[in-house]
């Protein structure tokens, strides 16, 4: 994505209006703060937050977690991807299962992950990495579905091994499939951790909001929604580098 | 090396449980350095003969012999090219031509001097670093033929490689081609609906019939200059076996 200063500029000026508007149209409207805080009422709270409530460490497990669970779920969805798309029999034995649990609610699953493993991290990691794994395990699967037969035919002349043949014809192939795959799966595991944290967890994000919402804190949920944005934008952001060093071979139209 | 199809049939079974016979009892050989072409209506199992000889299925019935000994799976001695450049666009343009050599235990100096060697035959140089999208369709062509080249195959399969060119660019790649082909002295099976480009490519043109195919005519084009296509063009025999070619694809009745 290439932005020109003049997109730049629009956005900061955007962004610039929607502050001025959250610090002065509540007051304005005579909107109580515990309903909607001002951005300065944000900021005391977030200043007090650094200081009484750890934000620092909170705001780091979560985003420790994020990543640990986007890698776990992702590795898994990938890995799999790949076995189901090398075998079209397990493909067509698993589909309706893989259809069923990708429909199901995930973040459903907490209260039974709380229940098998009690309040400690393994719930939210779970609910992370069942959220994470579909969006990657179906564009991997897609992808390796839509392999240029021509190619694997290509590759067959030239004797190159099955393995081979992964490695270099279908790996490369499916790698946009699955760099999106990844991108989707970024912006989902805050949901996931945000889920487990809200429904059993004494640390993180997550936990503030809750915290924060039993206390009638307002400002305190805002806080937290905004570092949990800032972690998934930020994970996002890293992803889309890669993505555009990793798949530099394709025109830049194609991005 | 000459290749040689032995009464071949090759029937497919179809989705809805029934049989497909592509092709039926083909029979040809073509010698070692000849040029020989495959026309016929389109479906007539033209590229089933291609994959029978890449050896990437088998006869149903019949015998695909390569300098005599039959052809049981891909092997060494075909090289292949179709109308899709296949480069593989993660790739450079280099890379790509030796791609075809990293399963044959050569080593990474010996590949990248094989394959300058082939770029340079091919008119590539100074391109090696690019990728495929940076190029034109007529030069990924030739790059898909340094790369099957690089392998050093017996026997050439060309599978319409010309046809999703302009005219001009055609006409310049199929001279390239042809002289190419020709210095290297490679047996060469041509696949095309192009009746023109299979005068004046080949020695010897093979007519198949609408599925199931079979060989219907063998045509010896007795012109000069097969290594040079530009020059044949303007012979006024030309037109002469585009017509023979014509009549025998029953093309004048269709259009009626």
């Amino acid at each position: 994505m290439v932005r020109s200063r003049s997109t730049t500029l629009a956005s900061l000026g955007l962004l610039a209006l929607v502050l001025l508007a959250w610090q002065y149209l509540p007051p304005a409207l005579d909107v109580p703060k515990y309903i909607i805080p001002t951005l300065t009422d944000c900021l005391v709270e977030m200043k007090r937050m650094w200081l009484y409530e750890k934000l620092m460490s909170n705001t780091l497990s979560t985003a420790l977690y994020t990543v640990l669970g986007f890698a776990v779920g992702s590795l898994l969805g990938a890995i799999l991807g790949y076995l189901l798309g090398m075998s079209v029999f397990w493909e067509k034995v698993l589909s309706p299962y893989i259809l069923a649990l990708q429909i199901a609610p995930k973040v459903a699953f907490a209260p039974l992950f709380i229940m098998w493993f009690g309040y400690n991290a393994m719930p939210k990691m779970l609910v992370t990495v069942l959220i994470v794994f579909f969006p990657v395990l179906v564009n991997v699967l897609q992808a390796m579905r839509t392999v240029d037969r021509d190619l694997i035919n290509l590759a067959r002349a030239y004797n190159l091994s099955r393995l081979g043949i992964f490695w270099k014809i279908e790996m490369p192939s499916t790698l946009p499939n699955l760099m999106a795959g990844l991108r989707i799966a970024s912006t989902l595991a805050v949901i996931g951790i945000t889920v487990g944290e809200l429904i059993g967890g004494n640390t993180g994000l997550g936990y503030l909001i809750s915290y924060g919402g039993g206390q009638a804190n307002a400002a305190m949920v805002f806080n937290a929604i905004i570092l949990l944005t800032v972690i998934g934008f930020l994970l996002y952001t890293v992803l889309q580098h890669i993505e555009e060093r990793v798949l530099h071979y394709l025109p830049k139209a194609q991005h | 090396m000459a290749l040689e199809f032995r009464s071949v049939t090759k029937t497919f079974a179809t989705t809805s449980g029934g049989e497909m016979t592509a092709v039926s009892d083909v029979s040809f050989r073509v010698d070692k350095g000849e040029f020989v072409s495959v026309v016929g209506p389109s479906g007539c199992g033209k590229s089933t003969i291609l994959s029978m000889t890449a050896g990437l299925y088998q006869p149903t019935r019949g015998e695909v012999l390569v300098s005599e000994q039959p052809v049981n799976g891909p092997n060494a001695h075909v090289g292949f090219m179709l109308q899709k450049d296949l480069l593989l666009p993660w790739r450079s343009i280099i890379s790509n031509i030796e791609f075809g050599l990293e399963s044959r235990g050569v080593s990474k100096a010996d590949r990248r001097a094989r394959a300058m060697q082939e770029l340079k035959a091919c008119h590539l140089a100074g391109f090696e670093n690019h990728y495929p999208y940076q190029l034109s369709g007529g030069m990924r062509q030739r790059a898909a033929l340094a790369r099957t080249l690089a392998i050093d195959p017996e026997i050439i399969l060309l599978d319409e490689p010309f046809s999703a060119l302009d005219a001009q660019t055609k006409l310049l790649l199929q001279n390239a081609f042809a002289k190419t082909i020709s210095e290297a002295g490679k047996t060469t099976l041509l696949i095309t609906h192009d009746l023109a480009e299979a005068v004046l490519m080949s020695d010897r043109i093979l007519v198949l019939s609408e599925r199931p195919g079979t060989v219907i005519a063998e045509i010896k084009v007795d012109l000069p200059h097969r290594d040079e296509p530009i020059k044949r063009r303007i012979l006024p025999e030309v037109s002469e076996y585009a017509a023979q070619l014509f009549k025998y694809l029953k093309l004048e009745e269709k259009a009626a």
